[in-house]
């Protein structure tokens, strides 16, 4: 009786995947490929590709991980090596409530509080500082809206921030003490120790961590369509333009989907989602159990 | 490069340990500041949420429908209950299936035969999985084969879906706090293993299980990309779970992206009253699970 109710977890997911690829098919047939390479997404002419809604997805996630990473790393070092025991538990927790946090609320706080601020200060200032250089300098060109692929990886960068201390810290507590020990005992400051008996420990995990932060990224829907612009579909280096994540487009787009082939696209943006979300999961854990397992050889020699 | 030079001689000092040592007090400096952004992004959020949402609060906001853009008044009413009985359609589902799992992960396998690492695995994946998807999948097979219209009964199980993996890791390892002594006396006595999981097992780890239960309903509760594509949302009471079902984490969707600033206001009021939902039952939670800790002690 529990064994037939525990393999429904098993069988639902199977479920998942054979619908969406069932559902996906007729577009996948049609587009092939193209339907990953291809920027044009129009119902009207039945022509769709999914180009520049894995591209959005892609920068904002990235994005977020650029932000959060080593914020969240910050916290987790603070929460593990630098706060008064007394401190510990109740900055966890704090940090922790960012997690349950509902998407939509994000999604309001950064259309109505954070939107005007990039807009106002935030971005301009990009633009006048970075905007000008060569090369690295298209990230920040045209012009200011607000609502575009940079506000939509702040706020994915919160919202991930939560899952990538949680994890570095669980990572961070793995590692044995006597790597500390060993390395103040040689006189080395507190952050020598950490940068480089701690840190090169926990490294793979960390990079767990992250990346199990970037598949929540990836994945997240209502914040990013609330403020990431849902407008373009073209392809531009710059953050500053309107753009569209897969999610956000599933999202906007499904009740209006009227015809089979269009229904179909959608769900094949949906299916790509998917099989991102589980690889992504499968890396994460398997770099996060590397480092809980216990001392790999690697990462002791690193260390 | 005045401030450069000057960075560089703070950075350069004759001493090497000077050095060092300036190195490590940024570097403590950078860390708290890390740590302080957190905690300080969570108090602009909620203390927004509270300072714009309160004003829209009145008890009108609580029982009325919305109203057509223009009108006074309206509120979260057919919101409010389209979220409590999705949520108890969830929980008839979700919690079931989610104590099964952990109790055949933890209870009968001890993570050794094929099954159990295929079933840890896949909760692990379905926890995972992008909660859009999830709502493309409920509707693929509840809303189009099933019922044939957009209704609350599929949002339900999106939600459920969603608790499920919540529910079985959290109970899963409360499980496995619970004393092997107790299984093994009541197996002593000659009680079948489901009586001993039913009636030793359980009973012990009950406050886990009443904490895996609300922290999986708080969490399904604030989600609305699944119920955009199941439940869809409403504007007027409808009990009917074969209908389309209004929701609050919905509702403010609507709100929000709606041009009229009264709506806007409206967003915040329902956004509080989620926060305030969500926080109820984890604070429901602490006081319940407290109370029957100290009932064990």
């Amino acid at each position: 009786m529990v064994t037939v109710l525990a393999a429904a977890a098993p069988v639902l997911l199977a479920g998942i995947v054979v619908l969406l690829v069932i559902d996906a098919l007729p577009a996948i047939q049609r587009f092939g490929f193209t339907f990953f390479t291809d920027s044009t997404w129009n119902p009207v002419s039945e022509h769709f590709g999914a180009a520049a809604y894995i591209y959005g997805t892609v920068v904002t996630s990235i994005l977020a991980l650029v932000i959060a990473t080593p914020i969240g790393v910050g916290c987790a070092l603070f929460l593990v090596e630098y706060a008064p025991m007394r401190l510990r538990n109740p900055v966890s927790f704090l940090i922790e409530l960012l997690a349950a946090i509902p998407s939509i609320i994000y999604g309001l706080w950064g259309l109505f509080i954070l939107a005007p601020v990039m807009r106002g200060a935030v971005e301009p200032f990009f633009k006048a500082t970075i905007g000008p250089l060569p090369g690295i300098g298209a990230l920040f060109g045209g012009p200011v809206i607000g609502r575009d692929l940079f506000v939509a990886g702040v706020i994915l960068s919160i919202m991930i921030l939560p899952t990538v201390t949680a994890v570095s810290r669980e990572i961070l507590r793995a590692v044995p003490t006597t790597q500390r020990e060993g390395m103040l005992a040689l006189g080395a400051t507190r952050w020598e120790t950490v940068q480089k008996a701690v840190l090169p420990y926990a490294r793979s995990g960390i990079a767990g961590a992250a990346i199990l932060g970037l598949a929540r990224a990836l994945g997240e829907t209502m914040a990013v369509t609330m403020v990431v612009g849902n407008s373009s579909t073209k392809i531009t280096p710059s953050l500053l333009t309107p753009g569209y994540t897969m999610a956000s487009a599933i999202a906007n787009q499904f009740t209006e989907a009227d015809k089979a082939i269009y229904f179909s696209a959608i769900v094949a943006v949906a299916l790509v989602l998917l099989v991102v979300a589980i690889v992504m999961n499968v890396l994460a854990r398997l770099l996060v159990w590397s480092v809980a397992r216990g001392p790999s050889a690697t990462a002791v020699r690193a260390g | 490069m005045l401030a450069e030079r000057k960075l560089a001689e703070l950075l350069a000092p004759t001493q090497p340990w000077e050095r060092r040592r300036i190195v490590n007090g940024l570097a403590t400096v950078v860390i708290l500041a890390c740590a302080v952004a957190a905690v300080l992004v969570l108090c602009l959020i909620l203390g927004h949420v509270v300072v714009e949402g309160i004003g829209a609060l009145n008890p009108d906001f609580f029982t009325q429908s919305p109203l057509p853009p223009g009108e006074v008044g309206g509120g979260v009413g057919p919101a409010v209950v389209g979220t409590l009985e999705m949520l108890a359609v969830a929980s008839v589902f979700g919690v079931p299936l989610g104590v099964a799992a952990a109790i055949f992960l933890a209870e009968f396998q001890q993570g050794q035969s094929q099954l159990a690492t295929l079933v840890s695995f896949t909760i692990d994946l379905i926890a995972g999985l992008p909660s859009i998807v999830i709502g493309v999948f409920v509707w693929a097979w509840l809303v189009r084969n099933v019922v044939g219209n957009y209704n609350g009964f599929a949002g339900g199980v999106s939600l459920a879906i969603i608790m499920i993996p919540i529910v079985a890791r959290t109970v899963q390892e409360t499980l496995l706090l619970v004393p092997d002594a107790l299984r093994e006396a009541s197996l002593a006595l000659g009680i079948p293993r489901w009586k001993t999981i039913l009636h030793v097992v359980l009973p012990t780890a009950s406050a886990g299980v009443i904490t895996a239960v609300v922290l999986s309903m708080a969490r399904a509760g604030g989600e609305t990309a699944p119920l955009l594509l199941t439940a869809l949302g409403n504007q007027f009471f409808n009990l009917d779970l074969f209908q389309p079902m209004a929701a609050l984490p919905v509702q403010i969707y609507q709100y929000a992206r709606s041009p009229y600033v009264d709506w806007h206001a409206k967003a915040w009021g329902a956004a509080l009253v989620l926060i305030a939902l969500i926080a109820c039952l984890s604070a429901a939670t602490r006081w319940a699970v407290g109370r029957r800790m100290r009932g064990f002690t």
